[in-house]
């Protein structure tokens, strides 16, 4: 087991590791942003269980951020190491006829998402943390109701803002597009099932982050 | 068939290297690509220029020497053959064509098109054997049944020629094609058992000391790959190298 990480192997099932876990967690984050369509107090209650429950604040909360971090800080390694193994780039390569356009970059896509990532931090993140740890207010509420959902409508008044998360859903889908599947591959997963793995991943991929269009459309196009 | 061709110079190891443009006329759409720089060298020859060195042996498809990057791929635009088997009818009358060599750090230049490859050797050497008795004593390879499946796809796996397309196709120059054919071959096989674990870690580290890259699965290598050696060989020897590092 000694020093797996050093090793191209080792990295590259790290690097699917962390990614199949943030798949996880994505899927989980969608699951309870899809509930503020249907219904604002489900929202909110779940949004409160999440925010205040110990386990999830001080065990799960630190593992996904210890995950995103180690996921695109062992992204840029891998690609300042593969930029490394060929120093003299060609004249003339045609990656079109034997690569998608998607796995020749998902570094660019990894650096739409991480752009993303700092803008929503400082949207919902650091106003959270500010309330509950800085101010010390843990009841979730303002004006007699739960604040969640009132504020994520709020954020979804500004166009730009909108504009901005839908751009990044796009390459969060192209990253996707070829990753989760690669990720199957990194693991040692191709078999009898590869097929069915692709066709999952292909509906993941897209299904996920249009999802997340529709919600953040949804909010700015209703005003509720 | 008349054509521009625009191809890599460098004099040695040390020389920077340039493109220059060359004419060739009267190439037959039937000639090989091989075929079609011969003519380009004796046309150099006769002006007493410097003919352009590149890698060829057999010239029937099976030893892997000749390689060239042309028109951006590999062995070029057909799909399944190495470029000595590429033939001048995948292009037409007035193309321009670029011939670049392998591009990848542990594959450096040694004069014009023609790379040293002596990095594959070194895998190979770290493990990419199994050790039997071949003289005297010789054991008939058919005393132990193997079921067709596995013999079947160990013979797919050992048809690599080790002609590196896969690492010259592919963004990171890596060399997992390779090294997964070569571990694929052996752990298919009762008789690959015996250095299962150390073949494949150390084949692995010696594949990453000769600074090849590492894979993103584009699946690159797997489409220029004049064998059609699959992915499945990578995902066999990421298992392979997860067996074994749990166990040593
Ligand atoms: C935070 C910014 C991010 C960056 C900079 C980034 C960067 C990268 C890079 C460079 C790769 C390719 C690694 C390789 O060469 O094999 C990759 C793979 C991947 N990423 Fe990301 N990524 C980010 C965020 C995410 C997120 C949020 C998810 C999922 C929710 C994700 C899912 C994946 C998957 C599934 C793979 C494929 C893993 C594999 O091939 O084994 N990434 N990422
Ligand atoms: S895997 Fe294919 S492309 Fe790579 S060295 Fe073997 S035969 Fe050549
Ligand atoms: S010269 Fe032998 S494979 Fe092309």
């Amino acid at each position: 087991m000694s020093g797996i990480l050093n090793s191209s192997i080792g990295r590259k099932f790290a690097m699917a590791l962390s990614a199949l876990f943030l798949m996880i967690f994505l899927l989980q984050h969608f699951v309870i942003n899809i509930l503020s369509v249907f219904s604002p107090d489900a929202f909110n209650e779940v949004s409160h269980f999440m925010g205040t429950f110990w386990a999830i604040q001080y065990l799960l909360q630190p593992i996904l951020i210890f995950g995103v971090i180690f996921h695109f800080v062992m992204g840029f390694v891998l690609e300042i190491k593969n930029n490394k193994a060929r120093q003299i780039s060609y004249a003339k390569n045609n990656g079109g006829a034997n690569s998608s356009w998607m796995s020749r970059n998902m570094i660019w896509s990894g650096l739409a998402i991480l752009a993303f990532i700092v803008l929503h931090f400082i949207d919902f993140w650091i106003p959270e943390i500010n309330t509950k740890y800085i101010i010390g207010d843990m009841t979730g509420m303002h004006n007699g109701e739960y604040r969640y959902f009132h504020e994520l409508v709020e954020k979804f008044h500004s166009p730009l803002r909108v504009g901005a998360y839908i751009i990044a859903f796009v390459f969060l889908a192209l990253h996707l597009l070829h990753g989760f599947n690669s990720a199957f591959q990194s693991v040692g997963a191709n078999n009898k099932y590869t097929k069915g793995l692709k066709t999952f991943s292909k509906v993941y991929a897209i299904g996920i982050p249009l999802g997340f269009i529709f919600i953040a459309l949804f909010h700015h196009l209703t005003g509720h | 068939m008349n054509l521009t061709l625009k191809i890599w110079r460098q004099k040695n190891a040390s020389d920077k290297g340039s493109m220059v443009d060359y004419k060739v006329n009267d190439i037959s759409p039937d000639m090989s690509f091989l075929e079609m720089l011969d003519v380009l060298n004796e046309q150099l020859i006769n002006k007493d220029e410097e003919p352009v060195a590149f890698d060829h042996d057999c010239r029937e498809g099976i030893c892997g020497m000749c390689s060239l990057y042309i028109n951006g791929e590999a062995h070029g635009p057909d799909r399944g053959v190495t470029t000595c088997q590429l033939h001048m009818r995948m292009f037409k009358d007035g193309d321009t064509i670029t011939i670049e060599p392998f591009r990848a750090t542990a594959f450096p230049v040694i004069k014009d098109l023609i790379v040293d490859r002596t990095s594959f050797d070194r895998i190979q050497h770290a493990g990419g054997f199994i050790s039997v008795n071949t003289s005297g004593n010789t054991i008939d390879a058919n005393t132990i049944p193997i079921n067709k499946h596995d013999a079947d796809t160990a013979f797919d796996s050992a048809t690599c020629i080790g002609c590196g397309a896969c690492v010259a196709s592919c963004k990171n120059s890596s060399a997992m094609l390779f090294v997964g054919a070569k571990v694929s071959q052996f752990a298919l096989l009762p008789q690959g058992q015996i250095e299962a674990t150390d073949r494949v870690l150390n084949m692995v580290k010696q594949m990453d000391e000769e600074g090849f890259g590492n894979c993103t699965n584009t699946g690159a290598c797997e489409v220029e790959c004049p064998k059609g050696i699959s992915l499945e060989n990578i995902a066999r020897m990421n298992r392979e190298y997860l067996k074994a590092s749990l166990k040593g």
